[in-house]
């Protein structure tokens, strides 16, 4: 036999492509999933950056009610109390975006721990967290969030975390089975034989590959979100000197045979913003499916 | 080899190891039927020898390596390593005495974390049971890649960048890098192709002359078997049927089953070898739920009595340190 200790092949140059990168790579080639990107950017652009350039007070009645878009000089016209709609948009927007992300923040900070303990453990705890995630599954979400808002108190924290309990289970369920299937893979066996300890196994070695569908799952739950918060603001559970998306909607909800606009424009906002942050999901979703990836 | 007196030369002993599946009480159908994985294995591993354990799928083979490392529950019996009963210990116990044995997985694919390169899981070990400090961890690792073979610049690839043969290099860096007494070796070869399997076994068999490693071989592969290990045990459904040195294993087997095991091994030299009676093996094991009475390879052996399927047959002693259970041999 040759000597083996020379390195089994030379390889001239070294290039660690990580999987992120790769990944990258993949999203780039999803022109579905690009374009979503660029009209995500856009949004925000428009609802971060706008309020600097096109500064007025949406709270503030500045001009008559119901001023068409576009005339008098209001591109998006006024409201049922002459307000100017544009920076309505823009402010409301913020408070959208912020509640969608920090709810599916919470949903996604419940989710998988609940998920990852239920997963990694088995047995006794495993039954008890899918039993408790089921109760939050069989309850109504609407109903169930309407009523924790009408008992706290409507205030963004309270609309935030509502919309985040009453949606994490999904999440849960996503990293329970990720874990059941990690969880035998040699390479845990492995980092056990290592000494690791359960926290690290669940915290550095199952859950980073874990990842992939549950940054999916978080992702769609940022956009449905926002259609909740919209939802809850339509039926005037929410903080009523917060203007978002759904305020906007549900404050002009009566006048909505007289000025249609100003109802349409807010759902045009949540509409666009809501499939801007599918397409982003679905092209993580491909990115990040290693099955796909091999096309 | 006088029994009685002291060894002080042995590496792992294993007494009458078994790890029995299932088995809980259920509500409806009584007793779940409990799997007889490993029923009542003993044996003992020389310090820097090789040990092997061949078997076909399902004799327990893979899961004695795993419950001598502690990686499945055992049901009863004693495993010692060196002093220390490793059988016994617990919870950080037992983290801190695991620096004394690693394992090498079957599977290059499956048994490198995809997420981290190839460095921090051959340092893995080191940070999580703090051996050394940052500058020694780092000296150790680069070191560690020179001796497999590889490049200490590869440290910063990914698993996927290897190829089968370096990542079975890498795993065997991660299983030397605590400087353990014994590795185990899960068909450490079975997933490579012919040539890289020797530039393993090689390696391996270098690394133990060099560091007087001492190896517990789990292996089907009776070609690799006879290549690598000093003393051979086969196993059938949970138990050692016979164990020998590897020259008498090979040259005089004395188990009908280990006859046909060899029997079954191809061989280019089919003339030449000295033919035996040729023994055919028919059927499949008997389930490890339901164990048979008897001999369990009475089932299917062409040489079985009466008394094979009523009692059966200890494992003893017939030569020199040569082991059967079969009332025949």
């Amino acid at each position: 036999m040759s000597d083996t200790m020379q390195p089994a092949q030379p390889e001239p140059e070294i290039q660690s492509t990580s999987p992120l990168r790769e990944m990258v790579s993949m999203f780039m080639r999803n022109y579905a999933a690009v374009a979503g990107l660029v009209l995500l950017i856009a949004i925000v652009l428009f609802v971060f950056v706008g309020p600097l350039i096109h500064r007025t007070d949406p709270f503030e009645m500045v001009w008559a009610p119901f001023t068409f878009p576009g005339q008098e000089g209001f591109l998006l016209g006024t409201d049922y109390l002459g307000r100017d709609i544009l920076a309505a948009m823009m402010v409301g927007g913020q408070v959208s975006m912020a509640i969608g992300l920090a709810a599916a923040l919470v949903s996604v900070i419940i989710g998988v721990t609940v998920g990852a303990f239920a997963g990694y453990y088995g047995g006794v705890i495993e039954e008890l967290l899918m039993r408790f995630t089921e109760f939050f599954q069989v309850l109504p979400t609407l109903l169930f969030s309407m009523v924790i808002v009408a008992l706290f108190g409507a205030s963004l924290l309270t609309v935030t975390l509502a919309i985040g309990v009453v949606s994490w289970t999904a999440v849960a369920r996503v990293t329970r089975s990720e874990f059941l299937r990690i969880r035998e893979l040699e390479y845990v066996a492995a980092a056990r034989s290592g000494s690791a300890r359960d926290l690290y196994l669940i915290f550095k070695v199952i859950l980073p590959n874990a990842l992939p569908p549950i940054v999916v799952q978080a992702n769609l739950m940022v956009g449905s979100a926002i259609l909740f918060e919209a939802a809850l603001s339509f039926l005037g559970l929410s903080d009523p000197n917060v203007m978002s998306w759904g305020q906007v909607i549900g404050s002009n909800r009566p006048y909505i045979l007289d000025a249609g606009f100003a109802v349409a424009i807010p759902g045009f906002a949540i509409f666009l913003t809501v499939l801007a942050i599918s397409l982003v999901g679905d092209g993580l979703n491909d990115a990040l499916n290693p099955k796909l990836r091999q096309r | 080899m006088s029994g009685a007196q002291a060894k002080p030369d042995i590496a792992l002993r294993v007494e009458d190891l078994k790890v029995h599946f299932g088995g809980k009480k259920r509500f409806f159908s009584g007793y779940a039927n409990t799997v007889h994985a490993v029923d009542g294995v003993s044996f003992e591993v020389p310090a820097g020898k090789t040990f092997g354990i061949v078997g076909e799928s399902g004799s327990g083979k893979s899961t004695t390596a795993l419950a001598i490392l502690r990686l499945a529950p055992i049901t009863s019996g004693k495993v010692v390593l060196g002093d220390t009963v490793i059988s016994d210990l617990e919870k950080e116990e037992l983290r801190s005495e695991r620096s004394r044995f690693q394992i090498v997985f079957q599977d290059p694919y499956s048994s490198l974390d995809p997420r981290k390169r190839a460095g921090a899981i051959v340092r893995e070990p080191l940070e999580l049971m703090k051996i050394g400090t940052l500058k020694e961890r780092d000296e150790k690792v680069a070191a560690l890649f020179v001796q497999v073979g590889l490049r200490p610049e590869q440290q910063a690839l990914f698993p996927h960048q290897f190829s089968g043969g370096q990542r079975q290099r890498l795993g065997l860096a991660r299983a030397l890098s605590t400087r353990p007494e014994l590795i185990v070796c899960d068909e450490p070869v079975s997933a490579l192709d012919v040539a890289i399997q020797a530039q393993i076994l090689n390696l391996m068999a270098d690394l133990q002359k060099q560091l007087g490693l001492t190896y517990l071989f789990i292996s089907h592969d009776l070609g690799v078997v006879q290549h690598i290990c000093d003393i051979v045990a086969v196993m059938y459904l949970g138990q050692i049927v016979e164990q020998a040195d590897r020259v008498s294993l090979f040259t005089n087997p004395r188990h009908p089953y280990t006859k046909a095991l060899l029997e079954a091994v191809p061989s280019v030299h089919q003339n030449k070898r000295n033919r035996r009676e040729r023994i055919r093996l028919v059927g499949d094991p008997p389930s490890p739920i339901n164990l048979p009475k008897g001999c369990r390879f009475a089932s299917r052996c062409p040489v079985a009595e009466a008394r094979c399927h009523q009692e059966a047959p200890p494992l003893l002693e017939k030569e020199n340190g040569h082991q059967v259970a079969c009332f025949l041999a």
